[in-house]
């Protein structure tokens, strides 16, 4: 079994390196929502410091939804997605690497850059340091969530709005303790309650979800 | 698969053209009902109940606005129950019932929504607090809201039925979410209401006239659900001989 995690990971990260276009976008996407933000807001530093955490939150939230429909699409056109229900292992684990793959090559980038969007907010160290912590934390939630509404939504029409429809209403909890944990840490506070829910979030729907995208895959594939 | 010799057949009425004229025989039972409760209670509501010192009359749209959250929230947890089963026994039936109870809890939530916010203006000065209740009570108006696009957007209507029995039960792990929230961000709403753990701070004659609005509210629910669920079950089975017969 974790041989086969193992295959599909490495399988969707040499797919996500050889398209490094795709990659690049849903990245570029994220920097470009949190850069026009100030100028539609004002450039306050005090207010510009307050939003920051929320801005890049709510990029996360939507750069993770734009790549979404790309995690099982291409999969499904070639055909491959149908040798995966038929393989004898298990559909859970074969989903559940591809969706590890989908968080390393979305999750990460975007945890990583925002180190540098947090110093264009001008926020202090600690409250950047959580603010990455949290996108740490929290984005595998946006991953394993996301996965259940590009499974339900394959193949349909329309099915880009659709998902942000299905998707985001589910990521608010990520989003306020994702925020909250650097707005605590600005305000003086204590972050590590926000990023132990976090964990706990990530953790509860990489144990439930993969069933629910295994079930919305075979439906969606009959 | 029929239990026979034990009473009543309850499988009988799994099959939507036995289930068809029961819901038919069962609406004006459900529709009376809620129309006694609605106005007995209403008229507690707004003749019967004292006035709320602190709040004055405006306090009242509580009678309306309780039972609505209320029914907003158990319907969605019904219908991910109607859809779980649809989804693990593979009846017809109860996907249907799912499909039919959406719209009626997506109005359930909008009235909480509306009522929440005449309530909020002369409570709080405002319409609109983001507040944890307001704001999750809004998630779940945007739940139902993805249930019916989502059933709306699929051509197929079992592979709809499925995927959005899916989603329900994905979306069922935010009710209790909902529910709690008041614990998890305190801010400008009020705590519960009528709570179990001590006793009612309302007068009698208030907690009366809620009790008969929500009654008075799940009827209305039930006899709604069934009204729609039989032009599903017209729809779906359009083809049948015994929809020839009914029509």
């Amino acid at each position: 079994m974790l041989r086969i995690f193992l295959a599909v990971i490495r399988r969707d990260l040499m797919l996500a390196f050889r398209q490094r276009m795709d990659v690049m976008n849903t990245l570029l996407f994220f920097v470009v929502v949190v850069t026009i933000v100030p100028l539609g807001v004002g450039a306050d530093p005090n207010l510009l410091r307050a939003i920051a955490p929320g801005v890049v939150w709510v990029a996360a939230l939507l750069a993770a939804v734009l790549s979404l429909q790309r995690l099982f699409a291409s999969d499904n056109q070639d055909g491959t997605l149908e040798q995966m229900l038929l393989a004898g292992e298990p559909l859970t684990v074969i989903v559940l690497g591809k969706v590890v793959a989908h968080w390393l090559v979305t999750g990460i980038p975007v945890t990583v850059i925002s180190i540098l969007l947090a110093l264009m907010f001008d926020i202090d160290r600690d409250a950047a340091l959580t603010l990455c912590l949290s996108l740490a934390t929290g984005t595998p939630v946006l991953s394993f969530l996301g996965a259940v509404g590009a499974s339900l939504t394959l193949s349909l029409r329309g099915a880009g709005v659709l998902i942000s429809l299905l998707v985001l209403p589910l990521y608010i909890p990520v989003l306020i303790l994702g925020a909250g944990a650097a707005e605590a840490v600005a305000s003086g506070l204590d972050g590590t309650p926000y990023l132990l829910l976090l964990a706990a979030l990530s953790l509860l729907a990489m144990v439930l979800t993969p069933w629910a995208i295994a079930a919305a895959l075979r439906i969606s594939i009959e | 698969m029929a239990a026979e010799g034990t009473g009543i057949n309850w499988y009988k009425y799994s099959a939507p053209h036995t289930f068809y004229p029961l819901a038919g025989r069962l609406i004006p039972w459900f529709a009376g009902l809620a129309l006694v409760f609605c106005l007995v209670g209403l008229y507690i509501g707004f003749f019967v109940a004292p006035t709320e010192a602190r709040q004055g009359e405006a306090y009242r749209i509580i009678f309306i606005h309780v039972p609505a959250a209320w029914m907003s929230m158990f319907t969605y947890v019904v219908m991910a129950l109607w859809a779980a089963l649809g989804l693990a026994f593979n009846t017809r039936l109860s996907s249907m019932m799912a499909s039919a109870l959406a719209p009626t809890g997506a109005l359930m939530t909008f009235i909480a929504l509306w009522t929440g916010a005449l309530w909020g203006r002369p409570t709080w000065g405002t319409y609109w607090v983001w507040d944890a209740r307001l704001t999750s009570e809004l998630i779940l108006l945007f739940l139902y809201f993805g249930f019916l696009a989502l059933e709306a957007a699929i051509e197929d209507t079992r592979r709809a039925d499925r995927a959005c029995a899916v989603l329900a039960l994905v979306g069922v792990v935010n009710v209790p979410i909902i529910y709690f929230s008041v614990k998890w961000w305190n801010t400008l709403h009020q705590g519960a209401t009528v709570s179990l753990e001590s006793a009612p701070r309302m007068a009698t004659t208030m907690l009366a006239g809620m009790a008969m609005l929500a009654l008075g509210f799940w009827m209305y629910c039930i006899a709604a659900a069934l009204h729609r669920v039989r032009s599903i079950i017209l729809e779906r089975e359009r083809r049948a001989d015994w929809v020839r017969g009914v029509t």
